[in-house]
């Protein structure tokens, strides 16, 4: 039997668009770390930019709001020599009923290089990666609750920088993990890259048991779940989900699963505490955490561009 | 054909003896990855110089980025002192085209605006692609176009050199 091809590699097994960490092989993952650990020394030269994507155009497509993931995207093509186009898209073309394929033909035309989606409905990076011509790259910057595969890849670049090796670590997310993107990139990341045990902890109601199809240990409550645990990842609780009936209320998920100094002393003594931001002070974590020494969560920031700026040269380098 | 045979070890030794009158007071040593890091630091060590010499890679300045895409991503460049206004040794272990070198000195000057940069290689194989020529050379080699020659490190340290392709 034929079997497809993953849409992400060329026919060499080399990455030519960023789509999702499910399906890639541990040793795409470990290059793009390995590279990202190279770009993050950029940051300390008097220039800090390298010429590896000069000429090329990228445009920053966002679809669904975020600052922070733009931004990290724009400085990370720029690092990289890029001309960057921020399009304000749910405000333009969209409002005025462009379709998204006809949205990238248009750009194509521009001669757009690489595009960022971040869009509001799972699998559209797919889409726009089989209608693009075979020398431009598409890179998913979060797509509906699918897949955020940099912030997967960031994530476990800096587990890897405190860590070292995922081979004995017990990694916990906290939180809303079935409306999260981010908790499935990272379970796929952390099971590629053979971390002992993740555990995905949270209520009922954001944390199903059939989570466990997926190779993680299922918690509901916080003090099981971070116990002895060498990595925390607290994910953001949405709002949008108070209203759904889901949880009574902030007060109440801060109660149970918000994670406190006294919560944090059951794990290792030197977990590390992450956070993909923006975070709820007071919600699913308390300042005294977000902001002690064991929080890591602004490094992550940092280690976002130089992951960022892997993942954007080396599929520049590879064709399709 | 005739098979070339360099003693890597021997010509060391008369790198080591040109590169000694071109040291500057201020002079800085700086190997060109793998190869020439090697180099370097054997220098280093074998002139006495106090320290570490710097380790400069050509990955992110190399002009086949469009059609090779990026090389190998454990040859980052690490310079453990500042570059401003320094004499600095570049040091190479064959040099062939010259492109690597044009990318490196892209690559320093992204950390500063040395005093000066001496170019002393190992084996200067001929071969020029741009206007780049060694300060000091051990040897000279015509070796066509289908053969590579690395410089390679055993466990004990000694040189040696592989030539692939025929």
């Amino acid at each position: 039997m034929l079997s497809k091809r993953n849409p992400q590699l060329n026919a060499h097994g080399e990455l030519i668009h960023l789509l999702s960490i499910e399906g890639l092989p541990k040793a795409v993952l470990t290059q793009i770390l390995d590279t990202a650990g190279t770009f993050l020394s950029v940051n300390d030269r008097e220039v800090k930019k390298v010429p590896l994507l000069r000429g090329k155009s990228v445009f920053n497509l966002f679809f669904e709001n975020s600052t922070r993931t733009r931004t990290t995207f724009e400085i990370a093509a720029k690092r990289l020599s890029a001309d960057v186009i921020n399009l304000d898209i749910a405000r333009s073309s969209t409002a005025k009923g462009e379709s998204l394929l006809d949205t990238i033909a248009n750009l194509s035309a521009m001669h757009a290089d690489m595009f960022v989606v971040r869009h509001a409905e799972s699998g559209a990076p797919y889409l726009i990666a089989q209608h693009v011509a075979p020398h431009v790259h598409v890179v998913n910057a979060g797509d509906g609750r699918h897949a955020h595969p940099t912030q997967g890849l960031l994530d476990m670049y800096t587990i890897r920088h405190y860590k070292q090796d995922f081979a004995n670590l017990t990694v916990a997310i906290v939180g809303d993990i079935v409306h999260s993107r981010v908790a499935r990139s990272d379970i796929h990341a952390l099971t590629t890259l053979g971390a002992a045990e993740v555990r995905a902890v949270g209520p009922r109601t954001l944390v199903p048991g059939d989570l466990k199809a997926m190779g993680v240990r299922v918690c509901h409550s916080l003090e099981e779940g971070i116990k002895d645990a060498d990595v925390i990842i607290t994910l953001r609780l949405q709002n949008e989900r108070m209203s759904g009936a889901l949880l009574p209320s902030a007060g109440e998920y801060f109660k149970n699963f918000g994670l406190t100094e006294d919560k944090l002393a059951l794990a290792k003594s030197d977990a590390i505490v992450m956070h993909p931001g923006p975070i709820n002070r007071g919600v699913e974590i308390d300042s005294a955490v977000a902001d002690g020494r064991q929080s890591v969560i602004l490094p992550q920031v940092t280690y976002g561009i130089a992951v960022r700026m892997a993942v954007m040269s080396i599929i520049a380098g590879n064709d399709a | 054909m005739t098979t070339l045979h360099l003693d890597a070890e021997a010509l060391y030794a008369d790198l080591l003896a040109r590169v000694r009158p071109l040291l500057r007071p201020d002079a800085a040593l700086v190997g060109i990855w793998s190869g020439g890091a090697w180099l370097a630091e054997r220098l280093q060590r074998d002139l006495g110089l106090a320290g570490k010499p710097g380790v400069i890679s050509s990955a992110l300045h190399r002009d086949d980025f469009g059609s090779r895409g990026l090389a190998g991503t454990t040859d980052a460049t690490a310079l453990p002192f500042a570059i401003d206004g320094r004499h600095i040794l570049l040091i190479d272990d064959v040099l062939y085209t010259g492109r690597t070198t044009r990318a490196v000195l892209n690559e320093l000057f992204d950390f500063g605006r040395p005093a000066s940069v001496t170019l002393a290689v190992l084996v200067d194989r001929g071969g020029r692609e741009l206007p780049i020529e060694p300060a000091v050379s051990a040897a000279r080699v015509v070796l066509p176009p289908s053969q590579k020659l690395d410089l390679t490190r055993d466990a004990a340290g000694r040189f040696d050199f592989a030539i692939e392709g025929t």
